[in-house]
């Protein structure tokens, strides 16, 4: 077919602010969570977990479980048919404990029955008999006893360089929960050949796949993980949870298998973000010219290893945050204790870390009577520097004068109208005197590596489809609410140069993984493998029609349409598939020296708080931020991942931790494990700086985790400058105002 | 127990134990998902629903009151071919992330535009303080409603 054709832009390409394609449904309810999910004859699982921190098993008892009416089956370690232990860097984490309990909640055993009342009375009637052991609760003691899953070594420039002005500081990070709204939940379907279809809320399919067919002891294409509504993750979905459990429980009683974690089980079934305790020494000229840093950093990892050797890698890697120096000397101790495990959460180890460098630049430029940010600008790190932890030259973009600069510019607000109480950091509670009220205002800097680090093999695959209808895009990556689906449509559009595209997220046995969703890395490396298949695809086409546009229409050549998507399409549809890799990283050497990333992004926040001295209340007024992003592609989504992150910063700084006595966690529900509000929402201003990365798609970067990290020392540092208080502790407590 | 009641203006009839809650009873019973748990406790607002025309967090109210009573959820709002403005307005605004709130937020958004047409900051932050969202932040959600609210003065 032949006929006359005027070029069209898309619509819904790259830098617009597209619609969610997932929206719909989820406005109305009708989008499909794992919780959600509904088998004719499942049954329903639960779990039996250890009431102590440590302890020997003595002995398990299933016998009056296994006998109640209802119950279908009860499986310990024993039925664990391949590898007992899963994990996602170590392989240490029994899939059902047998001879010791290393964590208070650690699963034991597993029921199914027709109900999921008489399975949570059947788990209960388990009996456990356990020998009580001190819990080795303390991470200090833990590193001096040498129970240290990594220790990262940084030794950089002259250790004796010194500096006119010393500050020195020890800072504490609390424990913080992802506490994602949606509970872990899953759906597991034997498929009658002696393998299993899994739906189980995932950040990473492939990941699971392989821990899960592992365990079982069946082959690999006998295990498919399949996509599912998710409902937040934020790296609590990164380590598997149930997913064994649901698999081992499908395969033994030959029937779909649903689990939903309630709440207070979510908090001890996954693992949580590091609490942190750190020292850090930070010598300087009078000028504000950092000359060396000193840290040390412990990050309490629990029971078991998860992420925690790539989360103590990052917190010492950015030990020093966004600034030049020549000399830095780093101990990082990722402890391994009786707590409950801690493995990836939003900023993943850069978070505790940007709490100690960002109070110790503020102790440094209160000492020399500088203003803040002027003592950052100073020491900004840029395109070019070599970081000062491992050196690593800086080969793409790093705006960090740039972010300073215009977070500068946007205007600080009057304070509100005390009149409203709404206003008040007692809020309706009516409990703070306006009078009392005291202004602060606190800044934060932050940088951040974006995908994965020290010489993995990042590699993840996509694929696009041609149709008469236009294309399709295939990825097994994990769309867990942060908009993936929406970008990859736009990148898609764009590089095809058609309006219609679906993007499918399908199993592990249709397509090769993309990796995590985690690492602020989809945009960029999901993204980046669609653009890669969408131009190859392109081209293919063009090619061999020779075309030299390619539209809805059809490829064009010289304003005619010579061939249309149906007829491109005549024997089938053309399928592209690629396999997309960033830059190579490589590990570093005994002195933590070397090229571990492959991209950095920098964030610049600042803080505006109320307190109420007297009785400790803080009421974060506003937090405005300039972040570094690359190229925006989608700009409302991108303020929607800045607002979100910065909440999470903010619920750090002064609101949420995970309370743990001696490995039991006494706040493992929404009643007393505390989440910021709409009435604790501060308003901001977010400044997007683009200057494109090195390999994104179209410049792209990662922008998922900066919110979070700097988010927190801002609002800490506000408080401080309202109050005069050292705070060293994030969690800031009411106590720790009244009482410091 | 049998319980009859009205969800989204028709009759229905559950047979439950009497101790679960008007939750469980939606989602397990009468296939009404859209209702989310996820904090059993009344803290979070995910199964928030209108309850004789009030506003309550479905796990809060027990099967054996709702005999008789009148329950709105998210799936009485609005369907996927005639969204509520409310559901436009959080579309428009990119106030959906994970999604696992929207729905609560979705009942408690209609019933204060229903009660307060035009609502302002202040009011709309006090209406949804009882609804937690772990994703956005609430600030594209007080843009919607705003909006919403703007288009309607």
């Amino acid at each position: 077919m032949t006929g006359t054709t005027v070029k069209v832009p898309v619509r819904g390409g790259v830098g617009e602010s597209t619609m969610r394609p997932d929206g719909i449904p989820k406005v109305t309810g009708n989008f499909a969570f794992a919780s959600d999910l509904y088998a004719d004859g499942m049954l329903w699982g639960a779990t039996r977990r250890s009431p102590v921190a440590h302890g020997r098993i003595r002995r398990v008892d299933i016998g009056a479980a296994l006998a109640m009416p209802g119950v279908v089956a009860v499986l310990t370690q024993a039925d664990t048919a391949g590898r007992r232990t899963f994990g996602l860097e170590e392989a240490d984490q029994p899939v059902l404990a047998a001879g010791a309990v290393r964590f208070w909640g650690e699963p034991i055993a597993v029921v199914a029955a027709h109900d999921p009342d008489t399975a949570r009375r059947a788990a209960a009637a388990i009996g456990v008999d356990i020998e009580e052991l001190p819990p080795l609760s303390d991470p200090e003691v833990a590193v001096e006893q040498g129970s240290v899953v990594r220790h990262i070594r940084i030794r950089r420039g002259e250790p004796d360089a010194s500096g006119a002005v010393v500050v020195e500081g020890y800072y504490e990070v609390g424990q913080q929960d992802q506490a994602p709204l949606g509970t872990e939940a899953g759906l597991a379907i034997p498929d009658g050949e002696g393998g299993v279809d899994l739906w189980a809320v995932s950040q990473w399919l492939h990941a699971d796949h392989e821990q899960i067919h592992l365990s079982l002891g069946v082959a690999p294409d006998q295990v498919r993980c399949h996509p599912v509504g998710v409902g937040g993750a934020f790296g609590s979905r990164e380590d598997m949870s149930m997913h064994i459990h649901l698999c081992m429980l499908a395969l033994r009683t030959g029937r779909p298998v649903k689990m939903v974690y309630d709440r207070a089980e979510s908090f001890t079934g996954h693992v949580h973000r590091h609490p942190a305790r750190m020292w850090y020494r930070h010598e300087a000229n009078e000028d504000g010219a950092l000359v060396k840093v000193e840290a040390k950093i412990i990050l309490d990892g629990g029971a078991y290893a998860s992420t925690t050797s790539a989360v103590i890698a990052n917190a010492a890697y950015f030990a020093v945050g966004p600034y030049r120096v020549d000399n830095v000397s780093v101990d990082g101790y990722g402890a391994r204790t009786n707590n409950p495990p801690a493995g990836a959460m939003r900023g993943f180890g850069a978070v505790q870390a940007c709490f100690g460098h960002e109070s110790q630049m503020d102790r440094l430029a209160a000492r020399l009577e500088m203003d803040p940010l002027e003592l950052r600008r100073r020491n900004a790190l840029g395109s070019g520097d070599p970081n000062a932890t491992t050196g690593q030259i800086i080969e793409g973009s790093l705006p960090t004068v740039r972010v300073i600069d215009e977070l500068a510019a946007i205007p600080v607000p009057d304070p509100a109208d005390p009149a409203d109480v709404r206003n008040r950091p007692g809020g309706t509670g009516l409990t703070t005197d306006p009078g009392d009220i005291r202004r602060g205002i606190g800044y934060a800097l932050s940088i951040k590596n974006l995908a994965f680090s020290e010489a993995f093999d990042d590699s993840c695959e996509a694929s696009v489809i041609l149709t008469p209808m236009g294309a399709e895009v295939r990825t097994a990556a994990c769309e867990v609410g942060q908009g993936l689906a929406m970008v990859c449509q736009q990148i898609a559009r764009t590089a095809l140069g058609l309006n219609h595209v679906a993007v499918v997220f399908t199993d592990t046995s249709e397509i090769g993984s993309a990796g995590s969703t985690s690492a602020s890395r989809q945009t960029q490396m999901t993204g980046g493998a669609v653009l890669k298949a969408c131009e190859e695809l392109r081209d293919r086409i063009l090619t061999e029609h020779g075309g030299d546009d390619l539209t809805d229409d059809g490829v064009v050549r010289g304003g005619e349409v010579v061939a249309t998507l149906a007829e491109l399409c005549a024997s089938g549809p053309i399928e592209h598939r690629v396999v997309f890799r960033h830059p190579e990283t490589f590990s570093t050497d005994e002195n933590g020296q070397g090229a571990p990333h492959a991209d950095f992004a920098v964030a610049a926040h600042r803080a505006v708080v109320d307190v109420d001295p007297e009785l400790g209340l803080v009421r974060v007024v506003r937090v405005d931020t300039a972040q570094d992003v690359g190229t925006a592609l989608n700009p409302m989504s991108i303020r929607g991942q800045i607002e979100g992150g910065i909440m999470q910063g903010l619920g750090l700084a002064v609101m949420e931790e995970l309370v743990l006595d001696e490995g039991r966690m006494l706040n493992a529900n929404f009643t007393d494990y505390l989440l910021p509000t709409f009435a604790d929402a501060p308003d901001v201003e977010c400044r997007l700086v683009e200057e494109p990365g090195l390999w994104g798609p179209f410049g792209a970067k990662g922008v998922g985790e900066p919110p979070t990290i700097s988010s927190t020392p801002a609002v800490v540092a506000a408080i401080r400058d309202a109050t005069g208080l050292e705070l060293i502790r994030a969690p800031v407590r009411p106590e720790h105002i009244v009482l410091p | 127990m049998i319980v009859e009641l009205t969800v989204n203006g028709e009759p229905r009839v559950a047979t439950v134990p009497g101790s679960v809650s008007l939750l469980t009873v939606l989602r397990d019973e009468l296939a009404l998902p859209g209702s989310k748990n996820a904090c059993e406790q009344g803290e979070c607002g995910s199964c928030s629903v209108l309850f004789d025309g009030e506003l309550v967090c479905a796990c809060l109210v027990m099967a054996a009151d709702c005999d008789g009573s009148d329950v709105v959820t998210v799936e009485g709002i609005g369907t996927d071919e005639h969204l509520h403005p409310v559901q436009q307005a959080m579309l428009d605004a990119g106030a959906v992330q994970c999604g696992f709130c929207t729905p609560g937020f979705v009942v408690a958004a209609a019933r204060l535009i229903e009660t307060n047409p035009t609502p302002d900051a202040g009011d709309i932050r006090e209406a949804l303080a009882g609804n937690v969202c772990r994703c956005t932040g609430y600030g594209a959600i007080l843009r919607a409603l705003e909006s919403l609210a703007k288009g309607a003065s």
